[in-house]
């Protein structure tokens, strides 16, 4: 059985009468990119205070790195990163003194290796060059850099990150994205929490689903195209010879429009398919082969939208 | 089994690290507000010295030990009159605004959860966060002290003084017994800072915090001042702040200034507990 870097069982907070978290029961195996997805509002961020220690429980219990918290919460959080509803340092303080001050509170830290690990954490995000600045002067990308550098001052075993990529431009969002599947490839475990299904599909290698306070699905992003069922798309300005070929390779859900045939591709190969199509003489423009995306996963998984609601 | 490998590579955390109390004291004496505000403290002894000197007074009067007809017999007793002019509202002032920024500054910020995931232990935030409040209440009494020795010396000299119950004693004797005025009246200044570091935990807005503690200091002056409540009076925050002039007499009288003590150091217990109690179990949201 693999080793959970984070693990919880009936984990709920209930603020007033509303649950915000509803009994979930996380699962983040050791060295995964987990992408922890939900709409806004449906209880990641609560999750992640609580899987910290910051605000405890109404019901439930988790283990982080195997500890059971947050009564190991002094041995456990060392080795934890965390990037918790966006960056937060003092304003009339310099990137570099913000570091350092974090630093200095880490009593596991060396204070002699202080200064070259907050340079590195800076180089790392490339903040090298604004480390003297004030962080009022930040702009939002530097900032949200900032927070990941901060996760970065010491080794990790695992990091929380919460949308780390918000309000970083392209350039900088592929930068954290490439950063994020080094840290996995040193063989950090990296828990995601965002709300952008491209990133999950990009980095991600397990994801879990909230919605409404509840964790809805929760596998390997694997096991989800697995059990998904592909299509194929042929281009063609024939498309009856072509509907033809396909219902007797036994494809179903054989649909014709204008200049295009779409089928369900079923257990078949679909260079089969191609070469059935050439040798009946139907002249191919395009094929291609559709995995449906994440979002109609989660449609199909959840049987809902992918829309905030409460 | 793996994980027994890892907690072995992880160094060990040292049991006492004075870095997070420098962190903090860096971020106190080095925020431009707080000059300011340092400023302001040290412009009293100025203004007080500066005016008796052009306009020396002619007669003493009003509440407390009177140190202001004496002003220019000796240096010291500018130190002393400022002291006496700061302590209803510019001392306290002072030690509840570093106070109300404590954990409503972080909270209010948000670097509190950061602080609280690095990890800082609930306990040792708090202790940390009221050595420092301690630390600037000595601080901000020793420079109001200081700057009036500074500019008493100066525009009328020292030599021996004459004390309150008439004795003279010598220079060295007297910077003595003022900075065991400005040990006693820090202390006192302490209690502010406690009372502080719990409405602190109470709230995410640090002005708030700091106007709740000057709303109770200059309350219980008040209330101080209010003879019918005389049951009161010994239970009040302030009431024995002025007994610091007992430590200008000759022999010192020390009931005044152990009964101070005593009251100052029943504040503290009571609300850094308090404080440890709300702020252990709070969940931050913030």
């Amino acid at each position: 059985m693999t080793q959970l870097a984070v693990e919880s069982s009936g984990l709920s907070k209930r603020f007033g009468r509303q649950f915000a978290v509803n009994g979930i029961d996380l699962a983040v195996p050791q060295g995964s990119v987990y992408g922890f997805l939900g709409p806004n509002g449906s209880g990641k961020t609560t999750t992640i205070r609580m899987l910290l220690g910051l605000i405890q429980p109404t019901a439930g219990s988790h283990r982080l790195l195997g500890e059971g918290m947050p009564v190991a919460a002094g041995r456990v959080l060392p080795k934890v990163g965390a990037l918790v509803e966006g960056p937060a340092f003092h304003p009339y303080l310099s990137g570099r003194h913000n570091l350092a001050r974090l630093d200095a509170a880490d009593r596991w830290a060396d204070p002699r290796s202080a200064a070259r690990r907050v340079d590195a954490a800076l180089d790392r995000v490339g903040l090298l060059a604004a480390a003297t600045k004030r962080y009022r002067a930040y702009s939002l990308g530097m900032r949200q850099r900032l927070a990941l550098a901060a996760t970065l001052l010491t080794p990790r075993e695992l990091l929380i990150l919460d949308e780390p990529t918000n309000g970083l431009d392209p350039q900088g969002t592929r930068e954290v994205r490439s950063l994020i599947t080094t840290l996995a490839a040193d063989g950090a475990t990296v828990m995601l929490s965002t709300h952008l299904l491209s990133e999950v599909e990009q980095i991600c290698t397990h994801v879990g689903v909230m919605h409404q306070g509840n964790l809805v699905a929760q596998a390997s992003l694997r096991e989800l195209q697995a059990g998904s069922v592909q299509g194929v798309q042929v281009l063609t300005d024939q498309p009856e010879p072509a509907q033809r070929v396909l219902r007797e390779l036994g494809l179903t859900d054989v649909q014709i429009s204008r200049d295009q045939v779409t089928a369900t591709l079923g257990s078949l190969a679909p260079e089969k398919v191609v070469d059935a199509l050439v040798h009946a003489g139907v002249p191919v423009r395009g094929f291609t082969v559709q995995a449906p995306d994440l979002e109609e996963l989660f449609v199909s998984l959840t049987g809902k939208g992918f829309n905030i609601n409460g | 089994m793996a994980d027994l490998a890892i907690s072995a590579t992880l160094p060990k955390p040292r049991p006492v690290s004075g870095r997070f109390l420098a962190s903090e004291l860096l971020l106190i004496f080095g925020r431009r507000r707080n000059w300011a505000g340092m400023a302001v403290l040290a412009a009293m002894p100025v203004i007080v010295s500066v005016a008796n000197k052009i306009d020396p007074p002619t007669g003493g009067g009003g509440e407390g030990p009177d140190f202001f007809s004496a002003i220019t017999s000796n240096g010291l007793f500018v130190a002393l009159a400022a002291l006496s002019i700061e302590l209803p509202l510019f001392l306290p002032l002072a030690v509840a605004t570093i106070a109300g920024d404590s954990i409503a500054g972080e909270a209010n910020l948000g670097t509190l959860r950061y602080l609280l995931s690095v990890p800082v232990h609930r306990t040792r935030m708090l202790v940390v966060k009221f050595t420092a409040i301690v630390i600037f209440a000595f601080a901000a009494t020793l420079l109001v002290a200081g700057t009036g020795v500074l500019m008493g010396t100066v525009l009328f000299g020292g030599g021996d003084l004459t004390l309150l119950s008439g004795t003279q004693i010598s220079f060295g004797e007297g910077l003595l017994r003022l900075f065991a005025v400005c040990v006693y009246l820090a202390v006192c200044l302490s209690a502010v800072g406690a009372i502080g570091l719990f409405v602190s935990t109470l709230t995410e807005q640090p002005i708030g915090a700091t106007i709740a503690i000057m709303i109770l200091t200059v309350g219980s002056f008040i209330l101080d001042n209010i003879p019918q409540l005389d049951w009161l009076h010994p239970y009040l925050l302030v009431h024995n702040w002025l007994n610091f002039g007992d430590l200008l007499r000759d022999p010192v009288a020390w009931d005044g200034i152990s009964t101070g003590l005593l009251s100052a150091g029943a504040y503290i217990l009571v609300f850094v507990t308090a404080a440890w109690a709300r702020f252990s179990a709070r969940d931050v949201t913030s």
